[in-house]
């Protein structure tokens, strides 16, 4: 059963995620929407971290997974200044929720398939937020965008 | 005659529920005038606060010499506050008045004319719109223009420059309202009606101080709790106000703990059955998400968090489920303050729960704080979409480019439009390099005011103003421009409660002084703004003309105006919008129906996630078929962002007092006024003044992160914990550079804003206190509002009662004719 590597690649990629929205918190301390919600964020991914350790413990965390270049994304190196430097994080950012959401989804899937119903609880929780979270990422991004890429010098 | 300093709200007249409010006439007239010499009486509204008293312009050669209240109007009922009744003709008729247009020369501003002044502006405007197109250009406009005004300014935003970068300060004041009725109601628009006041069995005031914000309509309180039946009130607040003085229960919850309480307030409804399952079921959507957002939140958790008593939520909540007719009203401590739309929107929330809407005292009046703030937000001058309009929606663009018969995509809808906060922050990166504020002074009202000061004096940016006086942003202007005020000038304007007024032109403007609306048909003729066929883009003569093409704008829309005419808001009342066809006097109450504008073809906005501000985006909110039911919208608790720690120790909260209005560059010239509260002071409870060894009067240092005030201290009935700065001062009557003043609350503010109305918090900081000196005698805050003195004053001489004098003196006439009519027939049906 592969669901444990899944697992471990969740786990894994909501701390990437964690880490990287306190980041951009830090880098970008002059936007002060997005220094404050990337660390609500960054807390509302190790919330998740924390929900699923009970099923990890259960099915067993695999650090070892067999293609791991293809499935663990790296976080933010560091953060880039000016406006399009903010652009770019936060699309960043998006990049590595998405990765975070479509591994839900596929929990989930798998968690139906099991009928596991402590991890679909779990899945409930916190995928929802994870779509919220790229909402708000895209939203940002919508707003940012016109006047980084056209008027910004 | 009365002292109308000393006693705020005047002479009682009780009635009871489902009367009429008596009728009382205010009048003040200049010293020395009598009633005989004034000449001509000229109809206009108060433009003081968002409550829009109607009021008559006493005019005597050429001059405003006083004023009365309108004995017809439906808002006030003849009556006026000490700020309509001092400040708003003396406020204008000053020696201080700019009567040229200033430009600056080799670093100084010096006078001009309007050849020149316009001609630097559009030459500047030009060559960046040449060069960099629309986003370089922003607006920062006001809540104290007229409707004609803003419609006219949203249209050269919008439609000739092309610019998203438009708002008003109705951002620091009331967009959260708008917000939170967007959110739960699809569209903004007061359900409410001041009528609701005669009729309700209980009063909730969320963060509003309404005593000292809106005296008049307090007044319309006190008179109902003078009367036979009074209404049970609840206060959240945490001063000891004068509503939290009359209150049954007082919840003097700790600065940005707001959501927490209104999600203990919900859940005692659902605990205790408090609801109306019929109409939640008819009417709403998402109860689930509510009641499991709000679980959590016992009377006991709110305790905690909150700082109130447990018993005391029980009480509160017992009261707001339980009363037969409940009207709330929210204000600044709800909307300044962290989590400002969620815990707004948990008002709208307990109202549906009980389906308490659109009917006879049960109302939600989600309050403003500027007189025409609410036209603001109509008309788009503050980035919204014209009309209501919702910017996701591409018929909702089109039907505003045939309007102005202009090309849809020149109107700016591909992202949401900018707020003032980021306005600024694009003049602070040096991406908006030309910035026209009208009609407000940043340079004191902004949050964080060390850093506004550099963007307003950044290096590249062309700055304009548009103002009656000399302010403290001013200084750093470009190319000044003298004003028109209020009483010379003509136009309409509407009051939170949806009711339009006509205010005239009483008496010429001083000097060169014109009107905003002017200016604004002057900028777009000189940068020939045009239509598709090549005609004006603003061709009006007149205000009326602007009027009647919006009307045009309103029409099918929820603020529709199209019954209204001059003619018809000439001679009397003023009507509450809707006015239409099937509405030809007014609406009092929206929502009567159950039915509300969340169609997705209608509504103004598709909605944002509570927490992060995230848009919900038109897919998703289609697929969520609201089908004309409201949406329980929430977000769970997060404590403010700055919280006390052991080197800011306290909660600072900023405000108002009831003499004041803004930065006072009106009330500041009014002698009563300026009397009453001339200067800055800070507040402490009576516990933390003893151990910190203050007493009443002694000269504080208050610092938070970003800069210090030093100021009297009042001890006060505040909670402990928590200081309270008035945000009214600041530098242009006190001889200093700004930069070099502290006496301005803004001083200590945190850049922050709430993420969906992005309202900023200027309620919520963290501060440490100091003593720099042994204080000369008590403070001088008045001693007849929140700022009342508590304690034993430590011995020093206790402060003196404020009162105005001979002065201060206001003729009031009771009951001189019988109360008006609201407008419709709905009011007792
Ligand atoms: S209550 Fe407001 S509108 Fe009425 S007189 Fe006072 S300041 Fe003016």
């Amino acid at each position: 059963m592969k669901l444990p590597v899944y697992l471990g690649l969740l786990h894994k990629s909501e701390g990437t995620l964690a880490e990287s929205f306190r980041q951009v918190s830090e880098g970008h301390g002059h936007e002060p929407d997005v220094h404050f919600l990337c660390q609500a964020l960054a807390a509302q991914c190790e919330e998740h971290q924390k929900a699923l350790q009970p099923i990890i413990d259960r099915y067993g965390e695999v650090e070892d997974d067999d293609e791991p270049e293809r499935l663990h994304a790296d976080g933010l190196q560091d953060t880039r200044s000016g406006p399009v430097g903010l652009l770019r994080d936060l699309q960043d950012l998006y990049l590595l929720a998405s990765l975070v959401d479509i591994t839900w989804t596929m929990v989930k899937q798998a968690a139906q398939g099991l009928r596991d119903k402590e991890l679909l609880d779990v899945v409930t929780g916190c995928d929802g937020q994870t779509s919220t979270q790229l909402k708000w990422l895209q939203t940002r991004m919508k707003q940012a965008a016109p006047q980084a890429l056209i008027a910004a010098g | 005659m009365v002292d109308r300093i000393a006693d705020i709200w005047g002479t009682r007249t009780p009635y009871a529920r489902d009367e009429r409010w008596p009728v009382r006439v205010d009048q003040v007239l200049a010293e020395g005038v009598r009633e005989s010499e004034v000449e001509r009486w000229v109809q206009s509204a108060c433009v003081l606060c968002s409550n829009g008293c109607g009021i008559d312009i006493a005019v005597k050669d050429g001059s405003m010499v006083g004023v009365r209240g309108r004995s017809m109007d439906i808002v006030n009922h003849g009556r006026l506050g000490p700020k309509g009744l001092f400040a708003s003709w003396q406020g204008v008729n000053n020696k201080d008045r700019l009567t040229k247009p200033l430009v600056r020369e080799n670093g100084v501003l010096v006078e001009s004319d309007w050849e020149t002044a316009m001609e630097r502006i559009v030459s500047r405007s030009r060559a960046l719109l040449d060069e960099k197109g629309p986003l370089s250009h922003g607006f920062y406009t006001s809540g104290q223009l007229f409707l004609e005004e803003y419609y006219a300014q949203a249209i050269v935003g919008k439609a000739g420059i092309g610019t998203p970068h438009m708002d008003g300060n109705t951002r620091l004041c009331t967009a959260t309202a708008a917000a939170a009725m967007k959110e739960s109601f699809g569209s903004d628009g007061q359900p409410g009606s001041y009528v609701d006041i005669d009729e309700c069995d209980a009063m909730f005031l969320f963060g509003h101080n309404m005593a000292e914000t809106q005296t008049v309509l307090w007044a319309r309180v006190l008179d109902r709790i003078a009367g036979p039946d009074k209404p049970r009130l609840v206060c959240v607040d945490p001063r000891d106000t004068e509503v939290a003085r009359h209150a049954e229960v007082h919840l003097p919850v700790r600065p940005g703990t707001n959501l927490a309480l209104m999600h203990g307030l919900v859940r005692e409804l659902f605990v205790n059955g408090w609801i109306d399952q019929d109409y939640i079921d008819r009417h709403t959507m998402n109860v689930d998400e509510l009641r499991t957002t709000v679980e959590q939140w016992t009377p006991e958790a709110v305790a905690e968090t909150c700082g109130v008593e447990a018993d005391d939520v029980r009480r509160a909540a017992e009261i707001f489920g339980t009363s037969e007719r409940v009207l709330s009203t929210v204000l600044q401590g709800f909307y300044q303050s962290s989590q400002a739309t969620a815990s707004s929107c948990g008002v709208n929330n307990l109202h549906l729960l009980r389906g308490l809407l659109g009917k006879a005292g049960c109302g939600i009046l989600q309050m403003n704080g500027q007189p025409t703030a609410q036209n603001n937000r109509e008309c788009g001058a503050d980035g919204d979409l014209s009309g209501f309009r919702n910017w996701e929606n591409p018929e909702h663009v089109q039907e505003l480019a045939d309007l102005w018969n202009v090309d849809a995509s020149v109107i700016p809808h591909w992202a949401p439009p900018t707020h003032a906060m980021q306005i600024f922050r694009y003049v602070e990166q040096g991406s908006i390099e030309f910035l026209w504020i009208s009609a407000t002074n940043p340079a004191v009202s902004m949050p964080q005011l060390p850093r506004i000061r550099d963007i307003l004096s950044a290096e590249g940016l062309f700055l304009v103003l548009q103002d009656l006086y000399l302010t403290e942003t001013a200084q750093y202007a470009d190319v000044v421009l003298p004003a028109a005020a209020w009483g010379e000038k003509t136009g309409t304007f509407t009051n939170v409660n949806r009711t339009v007024h006509l205010s005239e032109k009483a008496v010429e403007p001083p000097g060169e002084a014109r009107s905003d609306l002017d200016t604004f048909l002057d900028y777009s003729m000189r940068m020939g703004f045009k239509q598709l066929d090549g005609s004006p883009l603003l061709g009006w003569a007149t205000s009326e003309d602007a009027f009647n093409a919006w009307k045009e704008c309103t029409r099918g829309r929820p603020c529709d105006y199209t019954g209204l005419t001059y003619e018809k808001l000439r001679g009397g009342s003023g009507v509450p919008w809707p006015c239409n066809e099937d509405h030809p006097e007014g609406t009092v109450r929206l929502y009567r129906d159950g039915v509300f504008p969340t169609d997705p073809e209608y509504c103004e906005s598709y909605g944002h996630d509570l927490l992060t501000g995230a848009s919900v985006g038109p897919e998703a909110y289609k697929a969520m078929d609201p089908a004309g039911r409201a949406i329980f919208k929430t977000a769970p608790y997060h404590p403010a962002h700055e919280t006390p720690d052991q080197d800011y120790p306290f909660r600072y909260t900023t405000g108002r007092t009831v003499y004041h209005f803004h930065t006072r560059t009106k009330t500041g010239r009014s002698p009563q006024l300026n009397g009453a509260a001339p200067d800055v002071w800070v507040e402490m409870s009576v516990n933390d003044a003893e151990s910190y060894g203050l007493v009443e009067g002694d000269v504080v240092r208050v610092e938070s992160r970003r800069g210090h005030i030093i100021a009297p201290v009042r001890v006060s009935g505040i909670r402990d914990g928590s200081i309270f700065a008035p945000f009214h001062y600041g530098y242009w009557d006190e001889g200093v550079a700004p930069s070099a003043g502290h006496r301005a609350a803004n001083e200590l503010t945190i850049t922050e804003w709430d993420p969906v109305s992005k309202q900023p918090v200027l309620k919520n900081a963290a501060v440490r206190v100091e003593k720099v000196a042994d204080g000369a005698g008590a403070s001088s805050a008045p001693t007849t509002t929140a700022s009342r003195p508590a304690g034993r004053g430590g011995g020093r001489k206790p402060a003196l009662p404020t009162a105005g004098g001979p002065a201060a003196q206001a003729q009031e006439t009771i009951a001189p004719v019988p109360p008006p009519a609201v407008a419709t027939k709905e009011e007792h049906s």
